[in-house]
């Protein structure tokens, strides 16, 4: 076992853990990145039509537009306080990841270009679609992570790469870093710090299909999980319209930014009936619920549960210009030319609302409303502040990471001054070391695999766009079985390099958590609001549900608990696009 | 349809030296080579090593050798591919385990090319102007993904340590080619004393093998060309 020592330790190498990282050691601190990947394969590379911020290059717009927006995208679960911050700081944060030397691309006079997203409007909701998103192509998350990286190697951040974070150090008194297994040398490691943050990312891979990588295993939330401290509003999951079909990757909101069209089999832009005004524009939890009533209703292309996304119109400049990466994903995977043809797609697992309870700072809150826990932050997919509430609007994620992750960085730097190494909890090291050897020796009597398949394929099921309570019931029935089944799991005669297999395991054991968590977090949510959309309880209630809920785990028995929602300014009010 | 895949295994220090493993596996007509690597490794073999993460070519986890050419596992179709397919490592690095290589000696080269804007002159309130034929330039540069797959097949790579190899020239290119870059001087400077800009031999393999249709030798001579010029 090998220990190391630095100032901040920082668990994540996307946006919002390099952001950190990058703000951090700009102030002089010793600053050690762990991640399980090496950075530039971290999720946020995966990003496409662009980061948020009312700079108003293309027309006039308005922080408190996008607010607005936002609150609203939200179906007002988000809270006002931490909304406003984010939507002012938005813009100096794009010109701060332009200082540093992301490639956005051009207006014609060299400003940042900007286009349009869903759910993006000027004057409140009340004007037409504006462009707020900052691009360069359809790879933002490409040019912000790797500008961010760069910058971070700049000022020697210190990057452990391939090291898979399996418990966090915990005190009464604080959080004093980290338990890692290292994937190519095959041992444990210990990181102590003063300060950790989990810039861990979501956990859509909980689901068959999904944008997302193979590491978004919901890592970070499910040791927090673990150690007694709890998660808020983990039924809010993000399901992204325009998946192509049938892999379920990302095909941009730019793409309807751009002027792209819904069409289903009858040839028809059926989100006339469903958000007459807005259209293709309507935030992502309507476009969601529109496709899918559509395959629901027989609409779906040959009859596939598909619908079309047509460019056909668009321009062949605009289309390489402006969404080359889609298009090279159209051509190499579905063999078609979007230029020529419509893109199938469909409903994609993509986004985690809910999160790692935590204040603007980005502290932990170890009650989930007010006491911080001492040491340890989160910030970005992880975290939930909360910006996002029911529903996300697009752009806002990659921006969320930015502000945040360098928020957490500055007051991190600020704080590490005067904060001292508490001491290493011998007991847990040792628990946690056991546990790792359990695993390592058991002989296997069921395959990771099977499990991971049979959670994900249950979840999509039972808890996925649309929910009611009997499959919900069952699927904490499944889960409970599938618990059981993890028991058996071993891994004993693999080798201990690269040890593909005790990775999963590790990964395996939050998801299962992870997916409790959800699951009865959607089942006592007897409401539909944004992304949660209950088939026997199809109205909002701001009545009885305008609240976050918290739910805690000790001993495997699950806690719910709520708190209300920041209201600062507007009021909830009837969501029609 | 049924394919026959011989996987290149190797596990250093246990293993004597590397050997083919065949599987035979019935996969679907959607399926690309990375899907698979993933049903062996789930039905058949847990202990095979390999990377992979986003999926859809755009993190660079999955550069392997798939039938004598450097690919994306994850853009490869199996429906273009024979029915006997043979995967080994990227060539050129030393081998970790199976198809999992050590691609440190390609991010130490990136890292000592500098790779991060520079700039002296205080920022603007608002962005630094970039017109849109300046931004054009760092089209073909800045979209790399740093998979490794030019590098591991260049053959001035596998033959000098001090050769930093097309995917950090690449990078370098990016950033001289940077209208708002202020390190411009320093980056020629520290390209003129290095050797690797003229030790390409235009072999052109690079540009064979990357994923993404960049072209690190017009790079390369792009570099040589603002060298030259005063």
């Amino acid at each position: 076992m090998i220990t190391h020592k630095h100032d901040i330790i920082i668990v994540g190498a996307g946006i919002a853990g390099l952001a950190a990282a990058f703000e951090a050691a700009q102030a002089g601190h010793d600053v050690a990145v762990i991640s399980k990947v090496f950075p530039t394969r971290s999720h946020s590379i995966a990003a496409q039509g662009g980061t948020a911020a009312a700079l108003g290059n293309m027309e006039p717009d308005s922080w408190e537009w996008h607010f607005y927006d936002t609150v609203k995208g939200s179906d007002f679960l988000g809270d006002q306080d931490a909304q406003a911050l984010f939507c002012q700081e938005a813009i100096d944060t794009a010109y701060f990841l332009e200082h540093i030397g992301v490639p956005f691309s051009r207006t014609e006079d060299g400003r940042i270009l900007q286009r349009c997203f869903g759910g993006h409007y000027s004057k409140f909701g009340q004007g037409p679609p504006v462009r707020r998103a900052c691009l360069a192509a359809d790879r933002i998350g490409q040019v912000m992570l790797h500008t961010l990286f760069g910058q971070c190697l700049r000022y020697k951040v210190n990057f452990y790469n391939e090291f898979i974070v399996t418990h966090l150090l915990i005190h009464d008194e604080g959080c004093c870093g980290v338990m890692a297994w290292e994937l190519v040398g095959g041992e444990t490691h210990i990181f102590h710090a003063r300060l950790t943050l989990l810039a861990t990312g979501g956990y859509a891979r909980l689901f068959k299909v999904s944008t997302n990588s193979a590491i978004n295993t919901g890592d970070g939330m499910g040791m927090v999980l673990r150690a007694g401290l709890p998660l808020e509003d983990m039924e809010f999951v993000q399901f992204h319209p325009t998946g192509l079909y049938p892999w379920g990757f990302l095909i941009s909101e730019g793409v309807r930014g751009e002027g792209g069209y819904l069409i289903n089999a009858d040839g028809e832009r059926f989100m006339k009936r469903y958000a007459p005004a807005k259209m293709e524009l309507a935030p992502r939890d309507v476009v969601c619920r529109a496709i899918q009533s559509e395959i629901k209703a027989g609409r779906g292309i040959e009859g596939k549960p598909c619908v079309h996304l047509d460019i056909t119109h668009l321009s062949e400049k605009t289309i390489k210009e402006r969404l080359p990466q889609i298009r090279e994903m159209a051509i190499k995977f579905a063999g078609i030319d979007p230029k020529k043809r419509p893109i199938p797609v469909a409903p994609t697992a993509h986004y985690s609302m809910g999160g790692i309870p935590v204040n603007v700072d980005c502290e932990v809150l170890a009650d989930g409303k007010k006491t911080v826990m001492p040491g340890l932050f989160a910030a970005g997919e992880c975290a939930c502040v909360s910006i996002h509430g029911a529903n996300r609007l697009g752009t806002n994620s990659t921006m969320e990471c930015a502000v945040f992750g360098r928020r957490a960085g500055k007051h991190m730097a600020k704080l590490a001054k005067r904060t001292s190494f508490l001491p290493l909890p011998e007991r847990q090291i040792k628990a946690g070391c056991e546990e790792i050897k359990a695993l390592l020796n058991h002989p296997a009597r069921t395959s990771v695999a099977e499990i991971r398949e049979s959670l994900q394929e249950s979840m999509t099921r039972n808890c996925g766009i649309l929910r009611e309570k009997r499959q919900l019931e069952q699927q904490l029935d499944f889960l409970r079985t599938l618990k059981r089944a993890y028991q058996k799991i071993g891994l004993k005669g693999l080798p201990s390099s690269y040890n593909l297999a005790l990775q999963e395991a590790i990964e395996l054991k939050h998801m299962l958590n992870l997916g409790e968590a959800i699951v009865r977090g959607a089942l006592a949510r007897t409401e539909s609001r944004g992304a949660h959309c209950r088939t026997d309880f199809p109205k909002r209630d701001d009545k009885n549900w305008l609240k976050h809920t918290l739910i805690f785990m000790k001993e495997r028995e699950y806690r719910l608990d709520y708190k209300p929602v920041i209201i600062t300014k507007f009021q909830p009010e009837e969501r029609r696009f | 349809m049924e394919k026959r895949f011989f996987i290149q295994r190797f596990f250093p220090g246990k293993d004597k030296r590397p050997y083919w493993q065949e599987y035979v596996l019935h996969c679907d007509s959607t399926w690309v080579v990375l899907d698979a690597l993933e049903a062996i490794r789930s039905k058949q073999d847990p202990s095979l090593a390999y990377r992979r993460v986003c999926r859809h070519g755009i993190c660079g986890s999955c550069a392997m050798n798939i039938n004598g050419l450097n690919r994306l596992a994850c853009e490869t179709r199996l429906a273009d591919l024979p029915s006997k397919i043979r995967i080994k490592p990227l060539p050129g690095f030393p081998v970790i385990r199976d198809l999992v290589v050590d691609l440190t000696q390609v991010y130490q080269n990136i890292e000592a090319i500098k790779p991060y804007l520079i700039t002296k002159t205080p920022p603007p309130a608002k962005e630094r102007l970039q017109s849109p034929l300046e931004r054009k330039k760092l089209d073909g540069l800045y979209e790399c993904i740093f998979c490794g797959a030019c590098t591991s097949a260049c053959p001035t790579f596998w033959a000098s340590k001090h050769f930093l190899g097309p995917t950090a020239l690449l990078q370098a290119c990016r950033f001289v080619m940077d209208s708002r870059d202020e390190a411009k001087q320093e980056r020629k400077k520290f390209l003129k004393q290095h050797p690797s800009l003229w030790q390409c031999h235009a072999i052109l393999n690079c540009v064979e093998a990357c994923p993404k249709g960049l072209n690190p030798f017009e790079a390369i001579v792009l570099l040589r060309k603002s060298l030259l010029k005063p």
